[in-house]
């Protein structure tokens, strides 16, 4: 076939013949690299053959602690059966070790005496336990004393089970308070034996955690009835024919049945070593898995891959460094992609050691004193959290017992995210946008989106489906296109699906998707060029002039507010909602909510509005929660009877703009306020209503730090404190996102208020971007930058901001006085399947 | 070949100047709810008024040259065809374009 005879010729000149692959090394490692390669059609260019020293095929290691605690059958944890071997034309020696490797001659020779020639040789050996030298460990054959066990193989688990079923056999010692010690005691309690754990180190877990972690740890460990002893050495294993107890150094013997050596593991590098391959703490390879000679020149066609190899001086005994590694060897060894190459891995650990979560990456603690150490610690509840940041990069981490942030930090540990100037966030979700669950642990059917109902598996299709952008993966599943507050989450399960293949996407920063400009250049250009209306953006600056109905909306709120009485108000550049000045609701009828400064109504206007309800069959009244009254299910060609009935103005419950001030009653009736938050609250709606803006804005004013109108979760929140002062907080909210505002200023007066408040606005509608909110906002911008522009006039614009802002207030018009003559033609005339409506269900 | 002319009916909707610039409106024609989108280039687009996803009423969307935005969820439906680009059932379209005297003609059929 004509594939064969375009392969590249090999180096001993056969043609035409598939190559010989020979893997020494059936673990994870190895079978991973043979997926690997098979994967990039390895199965055309090589004969494969593995050689394992354990008689199966390969199994998930990492599952023998599950396997162990009976959560998980042995027949389940195989990766790959010996069927599957077959069935890729693979040649498997289950059983068989290799004694040696011919570099010079190419050969494998294995321990059944044969001699199998290759080409391509991959070293996969792995680890096996360490034993440390304890008297009494090994009987005087060599094998391990009867009830002493190893903890590496799917052998050595299944006799510990059996061994630990024996009725007689009641108390086991682990030595080794490592990782895979503390499993192998948490197992061992499933077969109700009693476990202790003797330790050297000081603290559990020393390589993973620090010692305040450590003691954290041993107190969970503890509680769940497991012994542990620390600072201790373990010197004779005791009995004769079997297992009766251990020795610890200057402490009582502890009798025991069953012994298991967790303390720690060591690459198996014999083979190499007896081949004369270079061997310091492993087997070392260069960035392409190459085996280096002792030149350091690369060894002809030797590779190994995993817990044997030694890359620049490290050797991982975890998983995730074998995928990589595996990954550029199969590159390498078929050609795929000769510029493949392995840079070393971050480890990061996240796991459930004994029933508590531990994820722990980087380094353990400071080691420098400009190290920053951001640290949590709840020993009762058994939480342990800390971070290490270094030059503004997280260095290291540790999680104990919540490991709620741990997708955050791992990422931003990988890859040197930016870090939230608040520290304490990193270990806390202190509101605002927020991950919940780590997004790797979410499982496929979790829904990510909640408006729009969108899985992670969803996304994850999305993806694999060629949208390597967030917002190309959000438009397509439309995950993110509600609410908004899943946007965070949802940019981090693209980003995981993506593995870290995320296109960076250039309209990130456009102010509107159909104008590749960000802001102030859109406004620059604007300006420059005298532009008025959208449709004549559209024209000078959309790339071939073409109008974008994603952008209409964005770009009429803006011109908008950059232009007051100059702007051209084109109605189709409008949203529904303000074309008709009212909200549209999920059966295509409106709600209508008449404006009632701070809250404030009369015995008038309740009566008017009983009577509007009664004549036009409204059939939901709701009071909202901005403090006003809601007239829901109103037809659009309803609307402007409607209003005309009320004869009040709008409320404007509608817009991406000012919306309602909240107030508390204050001082004029509440015997605990000091200040007259209704007043103010009604002058503040007067003052600013229907002022548009990038997205909405809800205000408060509440008369005492009681905060009965919530001020503190408000775009702009004043509360008056004692003194006849008022404190003015900006970026709180307390919707999809809940925020505790920034203290912007304290002032005197409440013209100072309206003043300041009103030119935080203006600047924030000049700088936010479509749709972003204040509490998004001003953690961006940074409050003190805020408040040096607004408060202290840093940039010298106040003056400007606060003409601008007038000139918006000065064009101020009741909308709802288009009742009486409607814009444009059929401008209330209904839109609806008439026969479907309505389905919302009336009280 | 002729199959356009097999049960195809021609309605006049009266003048252009119902529907604004880079607007539409909704018709009951023939028991059927249709949308007419004028451009603003001043061609005209019809389509079924019921988005599928949740009935939102697809004269109330915003428009560009190529697609309506349904208000509701922001369903997306290209003007020439119907067809969702997010995902949903197409919308049916309709042939319409104005006459001499500037009225819209819509084809149903």
């Amino acid at each position: 076939m004509s594939t064969v005879l375009e392969r590249a010729v090999p180096a001993d000149g056969r043609t035409g013949a598939r190559r010989r692959l020979v893997v020494v090394g059936n673990g994870m490692a190895g079978a991973r690299a043979v997926e690997e390669i098979l994967e990039r059609g390895g199965a055309e260019q090589f004969d494969i053959t593995v050689f394992g020293d354990e008689p199966y095929g390969n199994y998930n290691r990492i599952m023998l602690s599950h396997v162990l605690s009976g959560e998980e059958d042995d027949a389940d944890i195989f990766l790959n059966s010996l069927p599957w071997y077959e069935e890729n034309g693979i040649t498997l020696h289950a059983g068989v070790r290799v004694g040696r490797i011919d570099r010079f001659a190419k050969e494998v020779h294995s321990d059944d005496g044969q001699v199998t020639p290759y080409d391509v040789l991959i070293i996969a050996t792995g680890s096996r336990s360490f034993m440390p030298p304890i008297d009494g460990l090994h009987t005087e054959d060599g094998s391990l004393l009867p009830g002493v066990f190893a903890f590496r193989t799917i052998d050595d688990t299944r006799e510990m089970v059996s061994y630990a079923q024996h009725e007689h056999h009641r108390k086991a010692v682990v030595i080794g308070g490592g990782l895979l010690g503390l499993e192998a005691a948490r197992g061992l309690q499933a077969y109700g034996l009693q476990v202790e754990v003797v330790h050297s180190g000081g603290h559990l877990m020393n390589a993973q955690m620090g010692p305040e972690a450590g003691a954290i740890l041993r107190r969970s460990v503890e509680s769940l009835g497991i012994g542990v002893h620390l600072n201790s050495r373990t010197t004779h294993v005791l009995g004769t024919d079997k297992v009766q107890g251990v020795r610890l150094k200057g402490a009582p013997d502890l009798a025991c049945h069953l012994v298991v050596v967790t303390a720690g593991i060591r690459p198996n590098v014999d083979v190499a070593v007896a081949s004369g391959l270079p061997v310091e703490r492993a087997i070392v390879v260069d960035d392409h898995m190459r085996v280096l000679d002792e030149e350091g020149m690369d060894v002809d066609a030797i590779y190994a891959v995993g817990e044997c190899v030694q890359h620049r001086g490290q050797v991982y005994g975890l998983v995730a460094p074998l995928w990589e590694q595996a990954g550029v060897l199969a590159d390498q060894v078929t050609g795929r992609n000769p510029a493949a190459a392995y840079h070393g891995s971050r480890t990061a650990t996240k796991l459930k050691v004994a029933g508590v979560d531990v994820a722990s990456m980087g380094v353990q603690g400071p080691e420098r004193d400009t190290d920053e150490h951001v640290m949590f610690s709840e020993p009762s509840r058994g939480v342990y959290k800390s971070v290490v940041i270094r030059d503004e990069k997280i260095i290291g981490a540790t999680l104990l017992g919540d490991s709620r942030k741990v997708a955050f930090l791992t990422q931003a540990f990988d890859r040197g995210l930016p870090l939230p100037e608040e520290r304490t966030s990193l270990l806390f979700d202190l509101g605002g946008p927020s991950e919940e669950a780590g997004v790797a642990e979410l499982d496929d059917d979790a829904q990510v989106c909640n408006c729009n109902g969108v899985s992670k598996k969803d996304l994850v299709n999305a993806v694999e489906g060629g949208c390597t952008t967030v917002a190309g993966a959000m438009d397509a599943t439309r995950a993110g296109k509600g609410c908004g507050s899943c946007r965070l989450l949802v940019g981090q399960v693209v980003e995981w699906a993506a593995g870290g293949a995320v296109q960076e996407d250039p309209k990130a920063n456009w102010y509107v998707p159909g104008i590749p400009m960000d802001k102030p250049t859109l406004m620059a250009a604007v300006r420059e060029q005298g532009l008025r209306s959208v449709s004549e953006v559209f024209a000078a600056l959309a790339p071939d002039g073409a109008d974008d109905a994603k952008s209409k909306m964005g770009l009429a709120s803006l011109l908008k507010m950059m232009l007051a009485d100059e702007y051209v108000d084109e109605r189709d550049a409008r949203f529904i909602n303000d074309r008709v000045h009212a909200n549209i609701q999920r059966d295509g009828t409106f709600s209508v909510v008449p404006q009632m400064k701070g809250g404030v109504t009369s015995v008038h206007q309740l009566r008017r509005i009983a009577d509007v309800a009664e004549k036009h069959h409204i059939p939901m009244i709701k009071l909202t929660g901005g403090q006003r009254i809601d007239l829901l299910g109103v037809p659009k060609e309803d609307l402007p009877k409607v209003w005309a009935d009320l004869d009040m103005p709008s409320g404007y419950a509608y817009g991406k703009s000012f919306r309602t001030v909240k107030t508390c009653v204050g001082r004029e009736f509440c015997r605990f306020g000091t200040g007259d938050s209704t007043r103010l609250g009604i002058e503040i709606e007067e003052r600013f209503q229907g002022i548009e803006s990038p997205a909405k804005m809800k205000l408060a004013v509440s008369g005492c730090p009681r905060n009965c109108a919530e001020s503190l979760v408000k775009d702009v929140g004043v509360v008056a404190v004692e003194g006849g002062r008022w404190e003015i907080y900006v970026g709180g909210a307390a919707g999809a996102h809940i925020r505790k505002g920034d203290l912007l200023a304290t002032v005197d007066d409440p013209e100072q208020v309206k003043l300041l408040a009103g030119r935080f606005m203006q600047y924030y509608r000049e700088n936010a971007n479509w749709l972003e909110r204040t509490y998004s906002f001003v953690p961006r911008v940074g409050l003190e930058h805020v408040r040096a522009v607004v408060v202290d006039d840093a940039e010298g614009i106040c003056e400007r901001l606060d003409a601008a802002m007038q000139a918006s207030i000065d064009e101020y018009s009741d909308p709802w006085v288009e009742r009486e003559d409607p814009f444009t033609p059929g401008q209330f005339r209904t839109s609806l399947p008439l026969e479907v409506r309505p389905r919302v269900p009336v009280r | 070949m002729s199959a356009e002319a097999v049960g195809a009916r021609e309605h006049v909707l009266g003048p252009l100047e119902q529907i604004p610039l880079g607007e539409g409106r909704a018709f009951a024609v023939d028991g059927e709810q249709i949308a007419v989108f004028r451009l603003r280039n001043d061609t005209l687009r019809a389509l079924s008024a019921i988005c599928p996803h949740r009935g939102g009423p697809i004269a109330d969307g915003q428009i560009d040259q190529r697609v309506v935005m349904c208000p509701l969820h922001h369903n997306t439906f290209e003007l020439d065809t119907g067809c969702s680009t997010t995902g949903e059932q197409p919308l049916r379209s309709y042939q319409v374009s104005t006459d001499a005297q500037r009225n819209i003609v819509l084809r149903t059929g």
